[in-house]
């Protein structure tokens, strides 16, 4: 199908896009990396009135250090995060998600912004920025605020982002010598959304583990942290992680699978995830 | 400052294009109607199959998922431009030669896409093609041949010291 007729404005700054969006409400769009917004325009699943590209904002675009904190632009590309030697090494977690994300052909244009904004349950980057207690920050009409990515995403497709705001940068803290991390998922297919995935950081603990944050994604309508099985975890007993993350998590059937198939893929995950942190070595 | 329809500039496989378009189209059906270039297909429009794969800016994009009018001032490229350059001949002979394609509805976008990963990794696994190409769907081969036949040009290519 074709999209139904749109405008199409190219913001010239940030101020000027956050303006655009307020003409309208509900009717206007801002456009990033374009690879879920225009196969929901092309499928008619949503008719704007106005694109607002935002495209040409080169400040909301790139990786750079500010102390100990790793900032991300929003309009920074998903293969620019997967190829960056800076997010290796001081936001690994990442570099493990990335290649799960899509195909090469979609990560040259899909952004971090619009993978964080758009809130699939189902992706990569929401999951991972709950679990390495990234902040986002917001610019509206009001002025700039920060949200920590364990507020951030409310519900279905749902964050804290209002009509009028642009999602500007992520902050995720660097990681210490201590930083441990793992990344696994399932899905039918290399780059489809998955089944279920786990995005995990901890702390080294001698040969075991603490400050334990477990966060599934495809299990429920946002991201879910698993709070007794990080605690089980840190107490160095994986077989009661596993077994606590029925009261952890609830997955429903979705279209990919059942709940019970998910929630034992949950525990797989978990074995997986946790042997890739205890076994890392920094 | 918005409309439905917008002027835009760009190059299209080396040479100047000035057109009018509406703000909804898509740059596969802009390349396709407006400029007759058939070579990128067009099949889920929602970047799922890799068949309207082009070339923006030096990097592989899905031509569906893409807005004509956001390339203006950009560099497009599609397989008539790599065609006519003999950039990827080698690979178009190899695919002939080991029956990688049989209907060829998205061989255009195989050919640009083994094309990206050869420029970046000489020689890779094929575990490292499959993975490359996971984003375009071939209905006819059952992949296998097309697999041979990029790992069949990229030690060719790593051999002969090009
Ligand atoms: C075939 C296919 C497979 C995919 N597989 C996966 C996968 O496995 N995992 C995964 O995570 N994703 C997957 N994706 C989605 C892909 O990662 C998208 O790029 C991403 O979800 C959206 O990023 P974008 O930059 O393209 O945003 P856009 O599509 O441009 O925008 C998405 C939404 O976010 C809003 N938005 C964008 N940027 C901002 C901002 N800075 N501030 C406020 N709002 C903003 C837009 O208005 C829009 O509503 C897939 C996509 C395709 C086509
Ligand atoms: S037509 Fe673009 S990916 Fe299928
Ligand atoms: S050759 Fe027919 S789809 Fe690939």
């Amino acid at each position: 199908m074709k999209p139904a007729p749109f405008g199409y404005a190219k913001a010239r700054s940030l101020d000027e896009a956050i303006g655009l969006l307020g003409q309208q409400p509900d009717g206007v769009k801002l456009l990033a990396g374009g690879q879920s917004l225009i196969a929901t325009l092309n499928m008619r699943l949503s008719e704007p009135r106005l694109l607002v590209d935002i495209n040409g904002l080169h400040e909301l675009s790139g990786i750079r250090l500010d102390n100990d904190h790793l900032v991300i632009g929003a309009m920074t590309r998903q293969v620019e995060i997967e190829r960056s030697a800076d997010i290796a090494r001081h936001a690994p977690l990442l570099a493990k998600a990335l290649p799960h994300i899509a195909h090469p052909a979609i990560r040259n244009r899909g952004t971090i912004g619009g993978s964080i904004a758009f809130a699939d349950p189902a992706a990569e980057l929401p999951a991972c920025l709950t679990a390495l207690s990234a902040e986002i920050e917001i610019a509206g009409p009001s002025g700039k605020r920060t949200v920590r990515a364990d507020d951030f995403f409310k519900g279905l497709f749902e964050t804290a982002l209002g009509p009028q705001d642009v999602l500007t940068a992520i902050r995720i803290p660097t990681a210490l010598a201590d930083h441990r991390c793992g990344f696994d998922e399932f899905a039918r297919r290399l780059g489809d959304y998955a089944i279920v995935g786990l995005a995990a950081t901890a702390r080294a603990n001698g040969a075991g583990l603490k400050d334990v944050r477990l966060a599934y994604f495809g299990v429920g309508a946002t991201p879910v942290r698993a709070s007794r099985a990080e605690v089980a975890l840190a107490a160095g007993d994986l077989d009661k992680a596993v077994a606590s993350l029925s009261g952890d998590i609830d997955p429903q059937d979705d279209v990919q699978e059942n709940a019970a198939v998910k929630q034992h893929l949950a525990g797989v995950l978990l074995r997986r995830v946790a042997k890739q942190m205890t076994e890392a070595r920094s | 400052m918005s409309s439905l329809q917008c002027d835009i500039t760009l190059t299209v496989n080396g040479e100047t294009i000035r057109e009018t378009v509406e703000a909804r189209k898509t740059l596969v059906d802009f390349l396709r109607d407006d400029l007759g270039l058939t070579g990128s297909h067009v099949g889920c429009e929602h970047g799922f199959c890799g068949a309207c794969t082009v070339r923006l800016n030096g990097v592989i994009v899905r031509g569906c998922l893409t807005l004509a009018v956001q390339c203006d001032g950009a560099k497009v490229e599609t397989i008539e431009g790599l065609s006519d350059t003999g950039e990827c001949a080698d690979l178009q002979t190899a695919f002939e030669t080991r029956n990688a394609l049989q209907c060829g509805f998205c061989t255009p976008g195989m050919l640009l896409t083994a094309q990206e990963l050869l420029a970046s990794d000489r020689v890779p696994s094929r575990e490292a093609i499959r993975e490359h190409l996971s984003g375009n769907y071939c209905r006819c081969t059952g992949y296998h041949a097309i697999v041979d036949a990029v790992e069949a040009v990229a030690k060719a290519r790593a051999g002969s010291g090009t």
